[in-house]
């Protein structure tokens, strides 16, 4: 992408073009509808190879086995569904230093209606913490391909997973149905 | 109640099925991998015994994430679509993960056999039974997972013809029911080298 592309590009066009540039063939996900959009880019982009896990543990042992057979992959979840995870980041990824890339749909704040996904948003960055996973909260538009493309080739080169926390002021989020 | 009580009320096609050993039919498996074939050993029993059966470049030895040894085989598939992967799992782990089946009848990678220990307890835990050991048959759970080629192994032979059924083509599940003889042995607890070993076997360079 030029740079007036990505200007002008949506957050998830962004995304799906920085994945592609940096070689990330795999996208596994556990459905979210902010992230349908970027869901749909992926689906209808032949470069990658992307489909659904039944659990977000799941989608993160996929792109782990993946990553060993040669093939780069990220995980997509809800916040909500970062809080299955944290078994699998311990004893798997994080131990084993594998660069799974892990972006998560911020919900829980700036106007969350559901008090789950409060209450996991209120502990994902101290268990990413905790466990020595770097993350970058994306609110700004002119950060995104900055961040997501630089962070993936340190994931790789320093062979360390990082997760992507795409906030509201960046994707507008998910608002209570009027 | 014993292992045998909990087997002798198994339903489905288990209960027809011989109480097999692991380390011996893991070895029986092992000796018909000679395409480097990759293999993901789940965490406790299904992985001592894979160790102790002789220590190859393209075996993963999992230290955590009980569950996991599916989705990492599913993982390797797609990488790898030229090579064959199996997966060794035992009941308790599969019961922890049984989406990941409908997953991999989704993905229908035909490069991939899942293979199940089913000895109806926990056993590395102090032999708490597992749901298989008086209710779920874990070969009809693979089967309306979607998962044609599921079976029980009747016996040692029987096991050997339906593994070297899923070398041809998969996806597969084969179940086995097994004793509560513990592993034999332990793997190393290095992470970072196992997996470092497992991609070498695997011919990716880091």
């Amino acid at each position: 992408m030029t740079e007036t592309q990505t200007r002008q590009a949506p957050w998830h066009e962004i995304v799906r073009a920085t994945l592609k540039a940096n070689d990330v063939k795999l996208v596994v996900y556990v459905p979210d509808r902010v992230f349908t959009p970027l869901i749909k880019a992926l689906h209808a982009d032949d470069f990658f190879t992307t489909f659904a896990a039944t659990r977000e543990e799941e989608a993160l042992g996929i792109v782990s086995g993946a990553w060993m057979g040669g093939l780069r992959g990220a995980v997509l979840m809800q916040t909500s569904g970062f809080a299955t995870i944290p078994n699998a980041l311990a004893s798997l990824v994080a131990p084993s230093q594998i660069p799974a890339l892990i972006f998560v749909s911020e919900r829980g704040t700036l106007g969350e209606f559901n008090l789950g996904q409060a209450m996991v948003c209120k502990t994902m960055r101290p268990v990413l913490d905790s466990l020595g996973v770097e993350h970058h909260t994306v609110t700004r538009h002119d950060e995104l391909a900055f961040i997501v493309d630089r962070s993936i080739k340190q994931a790789v080169a320093t062979q360390a997973p990082v997760a992507f926390i795409l906030s509201p002021l960046l994707t507008g989020g998910k608002v209570f149905a009027s | 109640m014993t292992t045998l009580q909990h087997n002798a009320q198994r339903a489905g096609g288990a209960h027809n099925a011989k109480v097999m050993n692991r380390f011996e039919l893991t070895k029986r498996l092992t000796a018909q991998l000679k395409h480097e074939e990759a293999v993901i050993g789940g965490i406790g029993n299904a992985n001592f015994d894979l160790w102790s059966s002789g220590q190859r470049p393209q075996n993963f030895y999992m230290l955590g994430s009980m569950g996991l040894a599916i989705p990492i085989a599913l993982g390797v598939a797609i990488a790898q679509p030229q090579r064959h992967v199996v997966a060794l799992e035992g009941d308790g782990s599969l019961l922890m993960q049984l989406g990941c089946l409908a997953t991999v009848a989704m993905r229908a990678p035909t490069n991939l056999t899942i293979v199940v220990w089913d000895n109806g307890i926990y056993q590395i835990t102090g032999g708490q039974p597992t749901a298989s050991a008086s209710a779920a048959d874990l070969v009809a759970i693979a089967r309306g997972a979607g998962i044609a080629k599921s079976a029980w192994a009747a016996d040692e032979e029987d096991f050997e013809r339906l593994f070297a059924q899923a070398l041809k083509g998969g996806p597969s599940l084969i179940a086995a029911r097994i004793d509560d003889k513990p592993g034999v042995g332990t793997t190393d607890r290095d992470p970072v080298q196992i997996r470092a070993r497992f991609m070498q076997g695997l011919g990716i360079k880091r």
